[in-house]
């Protein structure tokens, strides 16, 4: 198990690695550095200056390992649009976005984890039928539509619920359904065909033939076994959901991570999107890491295929 | 005369052989299969005949009638069947010829990625050991890249155009194709008749396109539809954000932004292009739900 874990999360520093050189590469390619801080109208002499004073002449792969050790000490550099530091800017809306992640899932599993467990136990049924069209939906329905429709409901026919911004917990109602939905169907999907395979395990006709009750076989025996891999695909999810944050809080003008990278995007503010580039997929890459060693753990069978 | 045929009457009457039921008779038996393809076959017409079925020209504005609110409504009109939009373009024109950008996002995203996921994928299944290390990691390190993040960056740096997002969105959804061709090319890799090729001293590029492609070819294709009603998504909320396609083509993501000021008075503007995606992607999906039970049913989750 040791060796596995080791293995793993050498995988994941390398992934971690590869993408920083990408998310290097990728601002440095999106234009000339030294021209954006010399300031438009500059002129060569001064753009030559500040190319020197900030080691722009250096070879890239020189410059790229001390820029690495820059964000390694969690210096992200200046945001050029709103003139603070890309740190300060990140820190204070990762909240929001952990927020609305986290509550997004619990509304996910909420969601799949019943309707999951009623299809696979009334296999074929009305029920059945009923979460599979959920799932279905789920995945044709694009979210940006389906938060406009959420909008239109419960914000302008009902009045219930604010349209945008993040200042009470009301805000937060909409993109955390909107957000949720679309993770569903998979997590529903996997309760279903987990449930299904554990009713028809050997333990669980015995715990039937012992006499326990219905209720305590699917949940007691069966469930407990179906959900290890729900969790772990959960971790997964939530990495997704994160990534797919960027289109939820900019309908909703929620003040997060996704609607500040919208931000740094459409105002050309590349040191941002870089940083919440690197900083989604470093959460993603220590989630699928999680996902893995739980699911190696709980199951020793997986820890010989890596 | 008759008696000559009189002792066959008494033997027993055999059940004549059957064949298995053929793919089709198989197909037309998986009622989501033939709503998804019915649903796709439905935007396929409009997208290639667009010029004839939609009653205006998708483009041409008309201000004295903007707004028109489609015929269900008291004050719609048979003029204009979904209405008209904030620069009174008839909404029915702009909806059809919108289906020809959709289809033509997923077909050829889902061609691109394809190529690029499934050689990925054969090649890491078949030879295995450190080109599949080197594949997983490559795979790895683009899932963890969150995809609309890099597109808008990519499609706000190069700028956006058809041509633009269908590259980027090629170009980095190929992941799932690579994921499952390898594990199913690790799967059929082992098989006697690869074995058989082998031996008989078939060329690697002979037995991975020759014997393995064609045994791994129904997960490709339940991929492909997968791939294709995502990529369709994905254009949408480009387009949508301001990142996509860009006006005055008539996406239908693109369409939904446009109207998202109008939409308290409105809706219909936003519900109408929403629902053909909706339906768009639930037909593809289906198809795919139905040609996996068709072609793969042991693969079922």
């Amino acid at each position: 198990m040791l060796i596995f874990a080791l293995k793993r999360l050498a995988v994941a520093i390398l992934v971690a690695l590869f993408v920083s050189a990408v998310a290097f590469t990728a601002l440095r390619l999106s234009g000339d550095p030294a021209l954006a801080i010399a300031g438009e109208g500059a002129r060569a002499a001064d753009i030559e200056l500040v190319r020197k004073t900030y080691g722009l002449d250096r070879p890239l792969a020189v410059q790229y390992f001390s820029w690495l050790s820059t964000v390694a000490s969690g210096d992200f550099g200046e945001s050029l649009y709103f003139k603070t530091s890309v740190t300060a800017l990140i820190a204070a809306k990762l909240p929001t976005t952990f927020i609305v992640g986290a509550l997004a899932i619990v509304f996910a599993l909420a969601l799949a984890i019943p309707l999951g467990v009623l299809a696979a136990v009334y296999q074929g049924s009305i029920i059945d039928r009923f979460a599979l069209a959920v799932a279905v939906a789920g995945q044709a329905l694009p979210n940006f539509f389906f938060a406009l429709v959420l909008m239109m409901i419960f914000s302008i026919q009902l009045r219930w619920l604010p349209v945008s911004g993040s200042d009470t917990w009301a805000h937060f109602v909409m993109p955390v359904i909107a957000l949720g939905y679309f993770v569903t169907p998979p997590l529903m999907r996997l309760v279903r065909a987990g449930m299904i395979e554990v009713l028809g395990a050997d333990y669980i006709r015995t715990a039937r033939a012992k006499g326990l009750s219905t209720a305590s076989v699917i949940f007691k025996h069966g469930l407990r076994n179906a959900l290890v891999p729900v969790v772990a695909l959960a971790a997964v999810q939530l990495g997704i959901l994160l990534g797919g944050s960027i289109v939820i809080e900019t309908i909703f003008a929620l003040d997060g991570l996704g609607y500040l990278a919208y931000q740094s995007i459409t105002h050309k503010d590349f040191p941002v999107t870089q940083a919440v580039l690197l900083l989604l997929s470093l959460i993603y890459v220590l989630l699928t890491l999680c996902a893995d060693l739980l699911n190696a753990f709980l199951d020793p069978r997986l820890r010989v295929a890596a | 005369m008759t008696d000559v045929t009189a002792p066959s009457m008494q033997l027993t009457p055999v059940e004549p052989l059957r064949a298995a039921p053929s793919l089709v008779a198989r197909m037309l038996a998986t009622p989501a299969l033939v709503i998804g393809l019915s649903l796709i076959g439905i935007v396929a017409i409009m997208a290639f005949a667009a010029p004839l079925l939609s009653p205006y020209d998708p483009y041409d504005q008309d201000l004295t009638r903007r707004l028109v609110p489609p015929v269900w409504y008291a004050k719609g009109s048979w003029n204009h069947i979904l209405g008209t939009d904030n620069l009174g373009r008839d909404y029915l024109s702009r909806v059809i010829y919108g289906a020809r950008i959709s289809l033509l996002i997923g077909v050829a995203v889902m061609i691109i990625s394809g190529i690029i996921g499934t050689t990925l994928g054969l090649v890491a299944g078949y030879f295995g050991g450190r080109v599949d290390m080197v594949v997983n990691f490559i795979i790895t390190a683009r899932l963890a890249m969150p995809v609309v993040l890099v597109a808008l960056a990519v499609v706000a740096v190069v700028g956006g155009s058809l041509i633009v997002v269908i590259l980027t969105l090629g170009l980095l959804k190929w992941d799932r194709f690579a994921v499952v061709m390898r594990s199913a090319t690790q799967q059929v890799r082992t098989l006697d008749y690869v074995t058989a090729a082998e031996a008989a001293g078939a060329s690697r590029t002979r037995v991975i396109v020759g014997e393995i492609l064609p045994n791994v070819l129904p997960h490709l294709i339940v991929v492909a539809t997968v791939e294709a009603g995502s990529a369709i998504l994905l254009e949408a909320a480009l387009s949508f954000l301001g990142l996509g396609v860009q006006p005055p083509l008539p996406s239908w993501g693109l369409m939904i932004a446009e109207a998202k000021s109008f939409m308290f008075f409105s809706f219909w503007l936003i519900a109408i292009p929403g629902t053909a995606l909706a339906l768009l992607v639930l037909g593809i999906n289906l198809a795919g739900d139905g040609l996996r039970d068709v072609l793969a049913p042991e693969g079922r989750a």
